[in-house]
């Protein structure tokens, strides 16, 4: 594949289980792969598919999906829809060419940053195996979100 | 004659439904008459490009553009329609997302035309393919070149209103007419650009008849395979129906009918991918919750792809699979 490839991930995380992982693992000081941009969400379940395909088109070679483990979800059993989301979404890349390994669900608990950590790394070597996406001419076609989004602060 | 608006509709990639659907309008076709000069419309009546080009740029006031871009001369057309015409509208799925001949999109453009020109149901013992260019006594001749990737519409040329459907529903289009009439009678004005008309903002779900409960689905079946309860929600009963993303307009007759929505009017409103859309609606009524489980359903989804992106593939956000994106760079290493 393309030589010093450095591929470029996007990783949802939801907020009770999978963000706590990455947070574990920065305060811990783990060491892991620093190829993917973390993306919080409420929850695994808020996860519309359309942010992968939106990832994919403008630019990302892999979306990392994360989440509480099944039975653990904060609200319940989104988690689950998640899955059901993935697994539907993987056969639907398939049938466009993509390699469905570009997208990959991670469960993590709030403690299991060590996990966290590890699981990355090797997903972005899975990624740099598959080599770049490239999503042809779509990247420039691409109607381009400029603006940044406002964000604001919320007191936790 | 008296300077009546000038009025165009062309054809693109399409199959000519669209302009059915037009004259389907019965005696409203005559409004379009009393109101308008036709100065172009290759099924309806003879003219020639050069006409076209001939005219005033902005001279034309209303252009209704259906199919794809699927070649050169489709590009060309549109780019001069546009300059041509003060209100461009996307009219018909081709025009709006590519629709079926966009889901040539999956495959690379030359085994498109490998397929057409040698598969076992062409005789073509020679190996005949077509050339663009061509020497003949009286000349060089040429037919035009096939694009990798279908383009919709408005990905090639600036689009004021777009108006979805397989075609659109005869009784959108007449609305449609009555409307720009009454525009030009000072009756009423003209929407804001780039507003969807001749459709709903609702999905088909919201229009459809049926009597919708608490999905669960625990398999996915086919319509021939069952026997449809003529009462309920398809999706309830397993038959995998596009109307949750599927914009309304067409006062759901697909499913009032007992057969499943296809998609035919595009996304609904605020829906940036279709696709997208569906898995997540899909998924999200799956009575599974073990891979497995959720798997063995799935497996009852026969081409998921297709039934997701029958309409909206160069549409939607990734607008061609691999092959025809491969095709498009090596196209552009060969030009180089």
């Amino acid at each position: 594949m393309t030589e010093n490839f450095e591929p470029t991930i996007i990783g949802f995380t939801c907020n009770w289980c999978s963000y706590r992982a990455a947070d574990l693992a920065g305060t811990a000081r783990m060491k892991y792969a620093p190829n993917v941009r973390l993306i919080r969400l409420m929850c695994s379940g808020r996860l519309d598919p359309t942010f992968v395909l939106r990832a994919l088109s403008s630019g990302a070679d892999g979306v990392m999906i994360t989440g509480c483990h099944p039975g653990e979800c904060h609200y319940i059993e989104q988690n689950y829809k998640a899955l059901r989301r993935y697994l539907l979404l993987k056969r639907v890349l398939k049938g466009l060419g993509i390699e469905p390994e570009r997208v990959k669900l991670i469960w993590a608990s709030a403690a299991e940053g060590a996990k966290f950590a590890s699981e990355t790394t090797a997903f972005v070597e899975e990624i740099r195996k598959l080599g770049p996406l490239n999503w042809g001419k779509a990247r420039d076609q691409l109607p381009v979100i400029s603006e940044p989004i406002q964000r604001e602060e919320v007191a936790a | 004659m008296t300077a009546k608006p000038k009025f165009a509709m062309y054809w693109a990639a399409s199959c000519g439904g669209c302009e059915i659907a037009v004259l389907n309008i019965h005696e409203k076709i005559l409004d379009v008459d009393a109101n308008f000069d036709v100065v172009f419309w290759p099924v309806a009546m003879d003219a020639k490009y050069k006409d076209v080009e001939a005219m005033e740029d902005g001279s034309i006031l209303l252009t209704l553009f259906n199919g794809g871009i699927r070649n050169d001369e489709n590009e060309h057309i549109a780019k001069l329609l546009r300059k041509k015409s003060k209100i461009l509208v996307a009219f018909g799925s081709c025009a709006n997302e590519g629709c079926i001949p966009g889901l040539a999109n999956l495959s690379d453009s030359r085994e498109i035309v490998h397929t057409a020109f040698n598969t076992i149901s062409t005789d073509n013992p020679n190996q005949i393919y077509p050339r663009t260019a061509f020497d003949v006594p009286e000349g060089e001749i040429h037919i035009p070149n096939i694009l990798p990737v279908l383009k919709t519409l408005d990905q090639v040329v600036d689009v004021d209103y777009y108006m979805p459907g397989c075609p659109p529903e005869s009784h959108q289009i007449a609305a449609v007419i009555d409307l720009v009439v009454q525009v030009l009678q000072g009756k009423a004005e003209l929407p804001p650009k780039g507003t969807v008309i001749g459709a709903g903002n609702s999905t088909v779900c919201d229009e459809c008849k049926r009597t919708r409960n608490v999905k669960v689905i625990k398999s996915f079946e086919r319509i021939y395979n069952m026997q449809i309860d003529p009462a309920l929600c398809l999706l309830e009963q397993g038959i995998p129906c596009n109307g949750p993303a599927t914009r309304s307009g067409c006062n759901a007759r697909c499913p009032a009918a007992g057969a499943q929505c296809i998609g035919c009017y595009g996304p609904a409103e605020g829906v940036l991918d279709y696709g997208a859309r569906l898995i997540s609606a899909f998924a999200s009524v799956l009575d599974a919750k073990e891979p497995e489980e959720i798997d063995h359903i799935l497996d009852g989804l026969v081409d998921p792809t297709g039934q997701f992106y029958r309409f909206n593939l160069a549409g939607s956000l990734l607008k061609a699979g691999v092959p025809a994106w491969k095709a498009e760079s090596t196209h552009e290493k060969e030009k180089v």
